[in-house]
C-alpha cells in the first residue's frame, strides 16, 4: 500500500479486488511460517559420517578421537559465553590436532531445531534460555545421547574418582526422564527460595522468621513502615512455586511434591498444600503483597524490592545477576529456605528447592558425541568449576568449588543455604517436565490468580486440580515418574 | 504476431508464478499435510495420526478462547480504528472553520502539524510500542497509575495488563494507538482526490460538518476504507496482534487466558511445547478465519463505484 500519498489518487489505479486479494495473501503468512520447517521435516537426510572413537587411555577415559572436529553451541544468555570459551581453551590444549566449532546464541531453536531435522546436530548444546527446545520431546523422540559413559569416566582432576561422584544432590536424577539414562547435565546449580536484603530485615530489627506466625509479624512491622511485605513476579507467577513449592514440601514432606510431579489424583488436595495456599493467600488478604504486583513482570519487581519497596520475593540465584545494575552495593543480599507453618511441620527449617540449570545436551546424532562429553568433562573440573563460580556469581554441579575464592554476598547466602539444608533438598520437576502446565495453568491461571486475589485458596486448588488431570489424561504429551 | 501472445504472457508470467507456488501455495499445501500428522518439529520421524489433531482442537478449550479473542480483535480494531483515522482525516482536511480569503474546504488550523503526529507511532517498530506500553502500564511506577497518583486520583490504581478484565482492553488500545496514524495518512490523500466543488456545491446546499461527511466524503472514500478494512483485519489477526500479546502481556496469553490470541496459541504449541502438528492444525483454523474474514468484507462492501 505504498503510493497513497499522491495528490492525484487514480480510483481506477489500485482495484479493490487486487488489494484484498493481496492482503488476503499476507495475513495468511502466519500460516505458512511453521511450513518453512516443515520443508526440514521432509528433506531428513543423513548428516555424513560419525567419527571414529579414538583410544582410551588414562588421560582419554571417554576415548576421544583426538584428530575429529568438535562442535559446540553455547546459549549466550545471563551467564554469557566467557566460561564456556576458557574451557574450549582446555580442549584445544588436551587435543592439539583437534579442532572446535564453538559459537554462542540466544536463538537455541532457531539455529538448532533444522539441524535436529536435518539429522545434523552439533555435538553439546546448552539448551537454555528463551528458546529452549523441549527437552521431554526430544528425550521422547531419541534425540538424545545417554550420558552414562561420561558419569562413570574418571573425573578430571583425580582419576579415582568417577565423574559421578563429584557431583551435588539430585543433578544425576535431574538429567533422567525415566529409567536410568541420563539425557541431561545441568551445569549451573540453582538455590530457590526467598531472596531478601539483610540489612533491610536488620533495620527492621527482625531475624528471618521461621514459622508462618512469624512471617506475619515481620511483615506488619514492615507495613508500618510503609514497606510491602512480599512481591513477586506479578507477570510471570510460575516464579511464586519457588518458595511455595519447598514450603508444601518441608510441611508435607517430600511425597506430597512427588504426588504432585506425578500427576496423581488428588495430589493437590493434600492438607499440606491447603494450609500452604492459605498461608499465601493471607498475604494478600492482609495488603502485605507490594500495590500493583500483578501487573509488573520479573524485571519490574525485582526492581522494586531492590528499591527497598517490598521485603521478601520468591527467586532463583540468577537474580544476584540479573538485578546486579539495580541491587545497592550495601544490600547485604540474602536466601533463605521457606518459612514453614509451624512446629509439626514434616521437614526441619531450612529444607530448600536447589537444582540443576543450564541443560547441556549430546544430541544421538552427533558426528563426535565422545567429544562433547569431553568438553563436558573438563567443564565439570574444579579449576573451571571455580572459574564460572568466580566470572557469573552462580554455583555449577561440581560440589565444592567454593573455597579459596571471594563468594559474593547472595552466592555465599547460597552456599550456607545448601548446608543448613544438608540432606532435605528438595527438587520438584513440573517445571522442566510440563512445561505449559506449570507456567501457563497452575502458575499463570492458578496461583497468578489467587494472589492477586480473584481465587480463595480452596478455589484455586480445585481449578488446578483440574488442570493436573488434564495433563494426566493428555495423551499427546508424555508423562514421567519419580523413580 | 497473435500466435505469440500467449508465448509471451506465458514467459512473463512464469517466474512470478512458480515464486508464488514454491513459497506461497506450496507451505500451505505442506501445512495441511502436517496438521495430519503427529510431528513434533524437534525430530525428522512422524506417523499420519487422521483427524486425530481436530477433534482435539475442537475440544481444547484455550483454543476456544484464542479463537473468540481473534475474532473479538478482527471485528473491533478495525472499527475504531477506521472510525477514529475517518474522523481525524475529515478534521484535518475538511473539518476546518473558513478562513477569510481561504479555499471554501480546510482543515483545522495546525492539521499539517497533526499529520505528522499521527503518523508517527508508524516509524516505531511494533515490538518497541508493545515494550513502551508495557511499560506506562506497570502499576508501581508505569506512567498511566502516575498520572493518576498526580492528578490526585491515587485511589484509583488499576492493575491495567495484570487485572483480566482490562488486559484485552489495553492491548487493543496500544494496537489502535500505533495504526491508527497510518489510516489518517490513507484517508487524508484519499480526501484529497475529492473535488473541492463538490463541497463547495454541499455548503451553498446548507449542508453541516456532519452530512457533509456522511454524504460527501464517506461515500467517495469507501473503496479506500474498505481496502483499509481488510488490511486492518489481516493486521489484527496476524503478526501485530501475535507481538503485542506476546511481548506485553502475563504469561504471554494472560492473566488466566484473557489475552490469548490464535497466533500466540500456534507458537506456543509449536516453539514451546514441541506439538508442530497440532500447531499446524491451529494454523489451519486461523486460514480459514482469515479467508471467511476476507469474503465477508468483501460481499458487505459490494457497491457501486461512483465516478468523479
Amino acid at each position: 500500500m505504498g503510493p497513497t500519498s499522491g495528490e492525484n489518487i487514480n480510483p481506477e489505479g489500485l482495484g479493490r479486488r487486487d488489494l484484498i486479494k493481496r492482503s488476503a495473501a499476507l495475513g495468511l503468512i502466519s500460516v505458512p511460517t511453521m511450513s518453512f520447517l516443515s520443508a526440514c521435516a521432509s528433506s531428513g537426510g543423513g548428516g555424513g559420517e560419525k567419527a571414529k572413537a579414538g583410544k582410551k587411555t588414562a588421560k582419554n577415559p571417554l576415548g576421544v578421537n583426538d584428530t575429529a572436529q568438535m562442535e559446540f553451541v553455547l546459549f549466550d544468555g545471563g551467564f554469557g559465553k566467557e566460561y564456556a570459551q576458557d574451557a574450549v581453551k582446555i580442549y584445544e590444549k588436551d587435543f592439539p590436532k583437534a579442532t572446535v566449532k564453538f559459537s554462542a546464541t540466544q536463538k537455541i531453536q532457531s539455529t538448532l531445531q533444522p539441524r535436529f531435522n536435518q539429522g545434523n546436530p552439533p555435538d553439546l548444546i546448552d539448551n537454555s534460555g528463551a528458546e529452549q527446545m523441549d527437552m521431554g520431546v526430544l528425550v521422547g523422540k531419541n534425540q538424545l545421547a545417554d550420558l552414562t559413559p561420561l558419569l562413570d569416566a574418571a573425573s578430571y582432576d583425580d582419576p579415582k574418582k568417577k565423574v559421578r561422584d563429584t557431583l551435588r544432590p539430585g543433578i544425576v536424577e535431574m538429567g533422567q526422564f525415566d529409567g536410568s539414562p541420563v539425557w541431561i547435565m545441568y551445569y549451573a546449580y540453582t538455590v530457590y527460595g526467598v531472596w531478601y536484603s539483610q540489612k533491610l530485615l536488620d533495620s527492621l530489627g527482625e531475624k528471618y522468621p521461621e514459622t508462618w506466625d512469624e512471617m506475619l509479624k515481620v511483615c506488619e512491622a514492615a507495613k508500618k513502615k510503609g514497606i510491602a511485605g512480599w512481591t513477586y513476579a506479578g507477570k510471570y507467577p510460575y516464579y511464586i512455586p519457588f518458595s511455595l513449592y519447598p514450603m508444601i514440601g518441608k510441611v508435607g514432606g517430600r511425597e506430597v511434591l512427588d504426588a504432585i510431579d506425578n500427576l496423581e489424583p488428588n495430589a493437590w488436595k493434600h492438607p499440606a498444600v491447603k494450609a500452604c495456599f492459605e498461608a499465601y493467600y493471607e498475604l494478600y488478604k492482609k495488603g502485605y503483597i507490594l500495590q500493583g504486583t500483578p501487573g509488573l513482570d520479573h524485571i519490574q519487581s525485582q526492581t522494586a524490592w531492590a528499591k527497598g519497596k517490598a521485603l521478601f520475593i520468591p527467586n532463583g540465584s540468577w537474580v544476584e545477576n540479573e538485578s546486579a545494575n539495580v541491587i545497592p552495593a550495601d544490600f547485604n543480599l540474602a536466601v533463605s529456605a521457606p518459612s514453614g507453618i509451624d512446629s509439626s511441620d514434616k521437614l526441619p527449617f531450612g529444607t530448600i528447592w536447589a537444582s540443576g540449570g543450564e541443560p547441556f545436551v549430546v544430541p544421538a546424532k552427533a558426528k563426535n558425541p565422545e567429544g562433547g562429553m569431553e568438553q563436558l568433562r573438563i567443564m565439570l573440573s574444579e579449576a573451571s568449576s571455580k572459574n564460572f563460580t568466580t566470572k557469573v556469581k552462580s554455583l555449577t554441579a561440581f560440589n565444592g568449588g567454593t573455597t579459596g575464592i571471594s563468594l559474593t554476598p547472595g552466592l555465599k547466602s547460597g552456599v550456607a543455604a545448601l548446608e543448613k539444608a544438608g540432606n532435605n533438598v528438595l527438587n520438584p520437576r513440573l517445571q522442566d517436565w510440563y512445561v505449559q502446565l506449570q507456567k501457563e495453568k497452575i502458575g499463570v491461571a492458578g496461583l497468578g490468580e489467587m494472589m492477586a486475589g480473584r481465587l480463595t485458596p480452596a478455589e484455586a486448588i480445585k481449578k488446578i486440580q483440574g488442570f493436573a488431570d488434564e495433563a494426566a489424561k493428555d495423551t499427546s504429551i508424555k508423562h514421567y515418574k519419580h523413580q | 504476431m497473435q500466435h505469440g501472445k500467449y508465448r509471451f504472457i506465458v514467459g512473463f508470467l512464469a517466474v512470478p508464478l512458480g515464486l508464488y507456488a514454491l513459497f506461497v501455495v506450496w507451505p500451505f499445501i505442506q501445512s495441511i499435510y502436517y496438521s495430519f500428522t503427529d510431528w513434533t518439529g524437534l525430530s525428522p520421524e512422524f506417523k499420519m495420526v487422521g483427524v486425530d489433531n481436530y477433534t482435539r482442537m475442537f475440544h481444547d478449550d484455550i483454543f476456544w478462547k484464542s479463537l473468540w479473542h481473534s475474532l473479538l480483535f478482527a471485528l473491533l480494531l478495525p472499527l475504531v480504528t477506521i472510525s477514529l483515522a475517518l474522523f481525524f482525516a475529515f478534521m484535518i482536511n475538511a473539518g476546518g472553520r473558513r478562513r477569510k480569503g481561504g479555499p471554501a474546504v480546510t482543515g483545522v488550523r495546525g492539521s499539517s502539524f497533526y499529520k505528522i503526529v499521527y503518523f508517527f507511532p508508524q516509524v516505531l517498530s511494533i515490538a518497541i510500542v508493545a515494550l513502551l506500553f508495557a511499560f506506562a502500564y506497570n502499576p508501581d511506577s508505569g506512567a498511566i497509575n502516575s498520572l493518576l497518583r498526580g492528578i490526585g486520583l491515587g485511589s484509583v490504581q488499576p492493575l491495567w495488563l495484570g487485572d483480566p478484565n482490562l488486559a484485552l482492553w489495553c492491548v487493543m488500545a496500544v494496537l489502535v494507538w500505533s495504526t491508527v496514524g497510518f489510516f489518517v495518512v490513507l484517508f487524508s490523500a484519499g480526501m484529497a482526490s475529492i473535488p473541492a466543488d463538490l463541497y463547495e456545491a454541499a455548503l451553498l446546499d446548507g449542508a453541516g460538518r456532519a452530512g457533509t461527511f456522511f454524504r460527501i466524503t464517506l461515500p467517495l472514500l469507501w473503496d479506500t476504507v474498505q481496502s483499509g478494512w481488510v488490511y486492518m483485519g489481516i493486521l489484527a489477526l496476524g503478526a501485530e496482534s501475535f507481538a503485542v500479546v506476546q511481548i506485553m502481556t502475563t504469561g504471554p496469553g494472560g492473566p488466566d487466558y484473557s489475552t490469548t490470541v490464535l497466533v500466540l496459541y500456534v507458537y506456543q504449541k509449536a516453539f514451546r511445547d514441541g506439538q508442530a502438528a497440532y500447531a499446524t492444525t491451529i494454523g489451519v483454523a486461523l486460514l480459514v478465519v482469515t479467508l471467511l474474514f476476507a469474503a465477508v468484507v468483501m460481499r458487505l462492501g459490494r457497491r457501486e463505484r461512483l465516478e468523479f
